[in-house]
């Protein structure tokens, strides 16, 4: 009887030790997209916080106290850089009292180090709108980056966890295997989207726009980072005239109103695009995200 | 009682371990048209082609890098190498895409001054128009507490400069200096704070604005209002920043807790300089936040501040109309409790979001109350002097669309009934400390500002302030904020 009770103690406390010895890294993933990447790397072997959704501006987030406590508990954090996360990122490191995550650390996993930057700034200055210094930071819209990023991303992993260092090298195979497919299909699909001109809201897709050969002929913000003005919508109504574009498109989290607006004036469709994974109900993963932004754009272009 | 097993043991003891092992004609320009529409077919199919050629191209250099990848696992210079080809074969297969992409740009900028601290610099202005002299504006009932308050007409308010970087992996510093329009300059923080301790530690050391309450950490530009609310002008002479150390922890759960103290010169009030060896002020703070949903985030905090004045001095009249310099030494507890509640639809803020703080404060002192310092008017004259006073105050932020916002804010403050040794035994009238007698100071204040960036900010503000015996000051503001430089990046 007290054997029979040792035993059960003995499975009892195993069992609860074992969740801990397996489950091993804590990884904050920045945006939705990179949190994707990890679980398509990492799979069981990391348990991934996502700290942004799609439905957010990723420029403006607020350093919650919920996000410095997932940051506190972090063994990794991945997200864009290329001063993408400078309002609130700096904040959520200072206030972590976590070392391993700090910059220039194993920890600290920044996407864009891995990518060309595309709209590099020749002139840095504010009167040109909220310019980002190091380029155009939403470089997640290039499936060719997120083959990059896994490149990159799988090294650092096996960086930090040793251990199982060749399970990640044997899931990235795996998935640069399903990714390179995949980019045939997204290419040969969007085939009928190359040289369409469109106006986009922000330049939040300027790196799908060059992988596809979409144009971007102007922007609803004024300036990047400046909300839409009515005196600015007016001056590309009339540039409408000349340069006619196809579409409108809007990011998942830009405000409806302007792009409404613009598109019923000029009578060309909006086209919401998910502006990553959880961007909208078909986006559930960074294959469907992908599918499902060349289906929208087809959809818009007909 | 029956023994635990060894085996028990040791597996409860790998358990705890386990966790930190981690366009004629018509017929002509029908034709013309066919002929166009064949050209149009002609080069479509052609392009087709030539993007499926590019597609399988790219395939093929992703396989060859993956390969070189592969070969070189533990060499990355191999994969920086691979990267590189794939991108040239990239630029060299793709002449249609947008020139942008085979523009040569480095991946990383390099920079002469890359060391150099990030540097910022906030502009402020106000327009103030007060029915009071403020010059002679008293919070009835409580012992001054050297806040200072704005100048009537056009002036320029702080201006601030602050510089921060890293010192070396292991610390960063922070200064942030004001400039007073009169043309003084004043350090309002200068610390290091550690990165590297890890384990949810963080110390910092020097002058910080302390961590105290909700609104006491935060740059006053950053402040909803133009002005502190009533209980951090009477209790915290505005904002608490004192020379000192500061350790904080986080813990490492779901829910945020973080916990920490700081210990200090204890000259800022309700401190006063007393020019003596130690520390003469020490405070405690803990916080819980989390979320609710997406949408709903929040922060609860309860902190202590315990100071041991000497001499703190400050100015009344007599009975006689006589200036006097009293001063109060002894011991100043100060509790603060806050709740902050901010929600944002989806939690993007940055069409609609709602904010509502209150902070509530309570205080006793304890100690020697001395009449007439200076010996101007008959003094000086000593006696215990006690008191137990209240504040509290509530605000509510909503920004109804991108760029506008308005507000509403509520203080108050309860002076008690302050036991003043020396009237109580005879010795002085109560009329000889006027600004003891006891009030209820209160104020009601509204705002509205347009921020036509992050970067600038003008405010419109009204208040009835009722912090002096019978007067009613109203407060009316127009002010600026004008951000230049490094990005800030703002608590919550």
């Amino acid at each position: 009887m007290r054997n029979r009770l040792i035993r059960i103690l003995l499975i009892a406390v195993l069992a609860t030790c074992a969740i801990p010895a397996w489950a091993t890294l804590n990884v904050f993933a920045c945006e939705p997209e990179w949190g994707a990447l990890v679980t398509e790397l990492a799979g069981d072997n990391a348990k991934v916080y996502v700290a942004t959704t799609a439905m957010q501006d990723v420029h403006h987030i607020q350093a919650r106290p919920s996000l410095i406590a997932a940051m506190r508990r972090a063994d990794l954090i991945v997200c864009t850089g290329a001063e993408l996360e400078v309002g609130w990122l700096p904040v959520l490191l200072r206030q972590s009292g976590n070392d391993r995550i700090q910059r220039g650390r194993p920890g600290n996993f920044e996407a864009s180090r891995y990518v060309r930057m595309l709209e590099v700034p020749s002139r840095l200055d504010r009167a040109q709108g909220d310019v980002h210094p190091m380029g155009n930071p939403h470089i997640h819209t290039d499936p060719r980056n997120i083959a990059r990023v896994a490149d990159a991303l799988t090294g650092r992993l096996g960086e930090i966890d040793p251990q199982n260092a060749a399970t990640y090298q044997s899931r990235l195979k795996d998935f640069s295997a399903r990714w390179d497919k995949a980019m045939v299909r997204w290419q040969s699909r969007a085939a009928p989207l190359r040289g369409m001109p469109v106006i986009e809201y922000h330049k939040a897709f300027t790196y799908l726009f060059a992988w596809l050969g979409i144009q971007a002929t102007g922007f609803l913000e004024p300036k990047p980072g400046v909300d839409p003005t009515t005196g600015h919508l007016t001056e590309l109504l009339a540039q409408q005239k000349s340069k006619p574009a196809r579409m409108v498109v809007r990011a998942s989290y830009n405000g409806p109103r302007a792009a409404d607006w613009f598109g019923e004036r000029a009578g060309i469709p909006v086209v919401v695009l998910p502006f990553t994974v959880g961007g909208d109900a078909a986006s559930s993963n960074l294959f469907s995200w992908y599918d499902d932004m060349i289906d929208l754009m087809l959809e818009g272009a007909k | 009682m029956p023994k635990i097993p060894a085996a028990v043991t040791a597996a409860a003891m790998a358990c705890a371990i386990a966790p930190f092992a981690r366009a004629g004609s018509s017929d002509d320009l029908d034709e013309v048209r066919a002929e166009i529409q064949q050209l149009k077919q002609d080069y479509e199919t052609r392009i087709r082609a030539l993007e499926k050629r590019l597609a399988a191209a790219e395939a093929k250099a992703t396989r060859a890098e993956r390969k070189a990848s592969d070969a070189n696992r533990t060499a990355g210079k191999a994969r920086q190498q691979a990267l590189e080809t794939k991108d040239a074969v990239a630029e060299a297969s793709q002449p249609m895409t947008a020139p942008e992409a085979a523009a040569p740009a480095p991946a990383q900028q390099e920079r002469q001054n890359a060391f150099n601290p990030a540097i910022s610099l906030i502009l402020e202005g106000t327009y103030a128009d007060f029915s009071q002299d403020p010059e002679d504006s008293q919070i009835s009932g409580f012992i001054p507490s050297g806040a200072e308050g704005w100048r009537r007409g056009l002036s320029i308010a702080e201006t601030e400069l602050a510089i921060s970087g890293s010192v070396d992996p292991w610390f960063s510093g922070y200064l942030t200096v004001a400039l007073a329009p009169e043309g003084e300059a004043e350090v309002e923080n200068a610390y290091f704070q550690t990165s590297a301790l890890g384990h949810g530690l963080g110390l910092e050391g020097g002058r910080f604005f302390s961590d105290i309450g909700y609104l006491n950490p935060q740059h006053q530009h950053a402040w909803d209002f133009v002005d502190a609310p009533l209980p951090y002008q009477a209790f915290l002479g505005g904002q608490l920043a004192d020379d000192g150390v500061q350790l904080k922890w986080v813990a490492p759960t779901e829910l945020f807790v973080e916990l920490g103290g700081e210990v200090g010169r204890g000259e800022s009030f309700p401190g006063a300089e007393s020019g003596l060896n130690g520390a003469h002020l020490y405070t405690l703070f803990g916080h819980v936040g989390g979320d609710f949903g997406a949408s709903n985030s929040w922060r609860a905090g309860l902190s202590y501040l315990h100071a041991n004045p000497k001499d703190r001095t400050y100015d009344d009249t007599d009975s006689v109309d006589m200036p006097v310099t009293n001063a109060f030494s002894g011991t100043s507890k100060l509790w603060i409790a806050d709740l902050v509640w901010k929600w944002a639809p989806e939690g993007n803020p940055t069409s609609r979001n709602f904010k509502l703080q209150g902070e509530y404060f309570w205080r006793d002192e304890d100690g020697t109350l001395t009449f007439d310092q200076e010996g101007d008017a008959g003094g000086p004259l000593s006696g215990p002097y006690s008191s137990s006073q209240r504040g509290w105050y509530a605000q509510a932020i909503y920004q109804f669309m991108p760029r506008w916002r308005i507000g509403l804010r509520y203080s108050q403050l309860d002076s008690g009934n302050p036991n003043i040794g020396l009237v109580s035994t005879g010795t002085l009238p109560a009329t000889d400390f006027p600004l003891l007698e006891p009030y209820n100071p209160s104020s009601a204040t509204a705002m509205i500002d347009w921020s036509p960036s992050e970067f600038s900010r003008f405010r419109l503000q009204y208040g009835e302030d009722r912090a002096q015996h019978g007067v009613t000051d109203k407060q009316f503001y127009i002010q600026y904020i004008m951000s230049l430089g490094a990005h800030g990046a703002h608590i919550w």
